[in-house]
């Protein structure tokens, strides 16, 4: 049944990346990933809730958002990658500020998310 | 011999000039979506739902890889990470070699490959939220020296890992491209 809850929760999240990224991506002509920046940082801030909200939420519920969901929608591979092409083109700033930036607002956002959920929860 | 050597035994025979905008030097910064690939523009602009479907095929089938590895290396809430930080590593790694096949090795390769496999199954399979949450949680319980060195080793790992990906498999298929009589015969033209 865990397992179901991983497929459902990965089957939404995945297309959802792929679908966020692109539309973001159509908005901004920069080298810098934003798409990526932007389902990294808020499947953070979804974990961070969920996890912050603990045994207040069910184990199936949370197995869906978190690990299904949240682990799909988020991505470390394409992050990687991007950060490495951004080197690779000479673009160095662009790359250090990939990795400061979606370090800084992916925890810190998960961070807040536990805040809130526990403070709600 | 450099990770590009693929590309240029490729490109080496044609005047330059000719190469796509696709196929630059350094080629796409974005494996999932790159608007400075034609053909990624393309998918832009008709949203075609077997991409979609691909990319949640993809994405089911690397989640529940990264489901198992975490139930099967379980760690408490202030322990190191080992099962997350395998995770991206080893998904860096592999989504180092994907892209150097798709981008380098092949002409043109199938159009959901990339969003089944990369954006999919690695997308899935590794995660960030994960890891941004086993550095909250790991602060929250003054583990401040492992959390320098979660970061560390994921970062670094992180991106040694998507170099060797690329590179070893740019190497590897370049002398495999070499050795094959069709392909050898197409880059002698």
């Amino acid at each position: 049944m865990t397992v179901l809850m991983v497929v459902l929760g990965a089957a939404v999240g995945a297309p959802a990346r792929y679908l966020t990224d692109r539309a973001v991506q159509a908005r901004h002509a920069s080298l810098f990933p934003w798409g990526t920046f932007t389902v990294n940082v808020v499947a953070s801030l979804i974990l961070g809730v969920v996890a912050g909200a603990g045994d207040h939420v069910d184990h199936l519920v949370a197995t869906l958002l978190a690990t299904g969901f949240c682990g799909a929608l988020s991505t470390y591979s394409t992050f990687s990658f991007e950060t490495m092409r951004l080197a690779r083109r000479g673009a160095a700033r662009l790359a250090v500020a990939n990795v400061v930036g979606t370090l800084v607002a992916g925890i810190g956002l998960a961070a807040v998310g536990w805040w809130l959920g526990h403070a709600l929860a | 011999m450099t990770p590009n050597a693929p590309n240029g035994d490729h490109s080496g025979n044609e005047p330059a000039g000719n190469e796509p905008a696709g196929n630059e030097p350094g080629g796409i910064v974005d494996p999932d979506v790159d608007l400075h690939d034609p053909a990624q523009l393309v998918e832009t602009a008709a949203r075609e739902w077997d991409l979609v479907a691909a990319t949640s095929v993809g994405g089911v089938l690397g989640s529940v890889a990264r489901y198992g590895l975490a139930v099967g290396v379980p760690h408490g809430t202030s322990a190191f990470p080992w099962s997350t930080l395998i995770i991206n590593v080893s998904g860096c790694l592999l989504i180092g070699a994907l892209m150097m096949v798709l981008s380098e090795l092949t002409e043109s390769p199938h159009r959901l490959i990339r969003p089944f496999a990369g954006v999919g199954i690695l997308g899935g399979y590794t995660t960030y939220s994960t890891f941004a949450l086993d550095v909250r949680q790991l602060l929250a319980a003054d583990r401040v020296a492992t959390v320098a060195i979660y970061l560390t080793a994921t970062v670094i790992g992180g991106a040694v890992a998507v170099w060797v990906g690329w590179a070893l498999t740019g190497r590897l298929g370049s002398s495999w491209l070499a050795g094959g009589d069709a392909v050898a015969a197409e880059v002698a033209r």
